[in-house]
């Protein structure tokens, strides 16, 4: 409950500092009309060659890509700026004020920025999905978007956690950016179902970086693919996760050693 | 002030080869000293050409081992060179130029006599050096888990190791067009961004143009992206005549200079809006 206050608070503070540059917003619809318009060309490339991707139709992969550009909003918008001002903090000794607070250190250090105007990628990968599904042979089921909805919430938190992870580094190894970048193009494999690349490939984007889970389970669960041992295994590695990014944050954040002192 | 004396033409030539040669060897220093986040930064953009590969692969292999006439073995060829074509293609980005100019950083450069726009010339070319010694295990790596079927001409190769440093010049020259927008305004992401996109589809990073529908192949032909990725990779890898080879060099070599002179002319225009930052 105080999690969710701190957020609120935090999240009325960035909006409204954020409120201030309204160009921005159509700056932003423009560069997410931009993206979705080219993933659009490029599904309806892949499939001018070919009906089916590996059993998945044309609607089907426009319910993965939704899902891929929904979630990088999500991640761009609150996970991604949080997770670099940490980064940076850590850097500089700045975290101070933010541990000195009487708060939990893992929640203020989640919590604290949020560019609006990146949700409209949400926005977009939504309508991406909502044009997915209504193209799809026999509907989507009530069933179906019950268990769709849940198993996103696991893969953005599975993502939250690679993230604090990552930036958890930050107390040891200085320049972490260069991982940044390397999720970056990691996150691109999302476009697509895991089950086309080669084995090495698709355990990595689902262990080491949760791509699959964040993706491809939800993309599973709207076009009734979705087995139950996949929810029980990601639920479970979501718990896993989430209870070992929450020692590893507590243990990496005795290594710091604050501003310069 | 006077102006100094006029170097004789000879002298001048010089002057500028020693300039890029020295500048050149200083990047190759600088960059070999990061070769650890420069090996990050590659294998990141490893990724890319991976995902399409896979893509077109599974295609192909559903459609009885070809699509649109490329075999997996030649897919896999085109996106493992496509690799070092891209890193060839980074250059001084327009995201630079917006922060050149944003934050008055062009103020020193300005200063000296000798346009700016051969430091980032000749400074991205030294890091290609490297760039090149560090792709060398990445290829080798790509080659043993793809397969590839690569079987190029002693011209093929030769037209792609000058290729390469063509698409370098003319996607150096795109990109500062696009980046010199920022003098006028400072929103210029979108615009980017539209540019990228549109690069993207009609270069033959995305696909081989052969599988693009052929109205689009056309509009390529027309465009200058194609002779930054899809010339310099089909070269080596595809089965072009000598003829077409030496064309397509031509090519290049025709855009090189007609956008030099348009970066150069933009610029005129260009650098009487900037106004120094800070003092």
């Amino acid at each position: 409950m105080r999690t969710l206050r701190l957020g609120w608070l935090f999240f009325r503070v960035g909006s409204m500092n954020e409120l201030q540059y309204r160009a921005n917003f159509f700056i932003q619809l423009l560069q997410s009309s931009v993206a979705v318009v080219t993933a659009l060309v490029v599904l309806a490339l892949v499939y001018s060659h070919t009906t089916e991707l590996n059993g998945w139709s044309k609607s089907e992969l426009m319910v993965v890509t939704g899902i891929q550009i929904l979630l990088g909003g999500v991640i761009r918008t609150t996970i991604q700026p949080n997770m670099e001002r940490l980064m940076e903090e850590v850097r500089d000794g700045k975290l101070d004020f933010a541990l000195t607070k009487p708060e939990d250190s893992q929640v203020l250090a989640s919590v604290r920025e949020v560019r609006i105007w990146r949700s409209v990628d949400v926005v977009a990968g939504a309508v991406v999905l909502a044009y997915g599904i209504s193209g799809l042979e026999g509907g989507v089921g009530l069933d179906d978007l019950l268990l769709f909805v849940p198993m996103l919430a696991v893969g953005a938190l599975m993502i939250y956690c690679f993230w604090l992870v990552i930036a958890t580094l930050a107390f040891w190894i200085v320049n972490v950016w260069n991982i940044i970048e390397l999720f970056d193009g990691l996150y691109q494999t999302g476009r697509w179902p895991v089950s086309i690349y080669p084995g090495w490939l698709r355990i990595s984007v689902t262990f080491l970086v949760p791509i699959a889970f964040a993706i491809t389970v939800p993309a599973q669960a709207v076009t009734s693919r979705l087995a139950w041992p996949t929810v029980g295994l990601a639920f479970a590695f979501g718990a896993a996760l989430f209870a070992f990014t929450r020692w590893f944050w507590h243990f990496g954040l005795r290594r710091y050693s604050g501003a310069s002192a | 002030m006077t102006a100094p004396p006029a170097l004789p033409e000879t002298s001048r030539a010089r002057a500028y080869v020693d300039y890029y040669l020295t500048r050149g060897r200083t990047a190759i220093s600088e960059q070999f000293q990061y070769r650890v986040a420069n090996y990050f930064y590659m294998i990141g953009m490893v990724a890319e050409p991976v995902i399409y590969l896979v893509v077109w692969t599974t295609i192909a292999d559903q459609q009885g081992g070809s699509v649109g006439g490329i075999t997996a073995g030649q897919l896999a060829a085109y996106y493992i060179v496509w690799t070092l074509v891209r890193n060839m293609n980074i250059v001084f980005t327009p995201y630079g130029w917006e922060w050149r100019i944003r934050e008055g950083q062009l103020s020193a450069a300005l200063l000296r006599p000798i346009h700016p726009l051969h430091d980032d010339v000749a400074s991205f070319a030294g890091w290609k050096v490297v760039v090149i010694v560090l792709w060398l295990p990445i290829a080798a790596a790509l080659w043993l888990i793809f397969d590839p079927t690569l079987d190029p001409r002693p011209i093929e190769i030769a037209v792609f190791a000058v290729a390469i440093w063509g698409a370098y010049l003319i996607r150096t020259m795109f990109l500062s067009i696009l980046g010199m927008i920022t003098f006028w305004t400072t929103r210029v992401s979108a615009i980017f961004e539209l540019a990228i996109a549109l690069e993207l589809l009609l270069s033959g990073r995305l696909v081989p143009l052969q599988l693009m529908p052929n109205w689009a192949e056309n509009l390529a032909y027309a465009l200058p992206f194609m002779w930054t990725f899809y010339f310099p990779i089909e070269a080596l890898v595809g089965d072009w005549s000598n003829a077409q080879l030496l064309g397509g060099l031509a090519a290049q070599a025709a855009w090189t200079l007609a956008l030099t002179g348009l970066t150069l002319f933009v610029w005129r225009f260009a650098v009487r809006r900037y106004s120094a930052v800070g003092n």
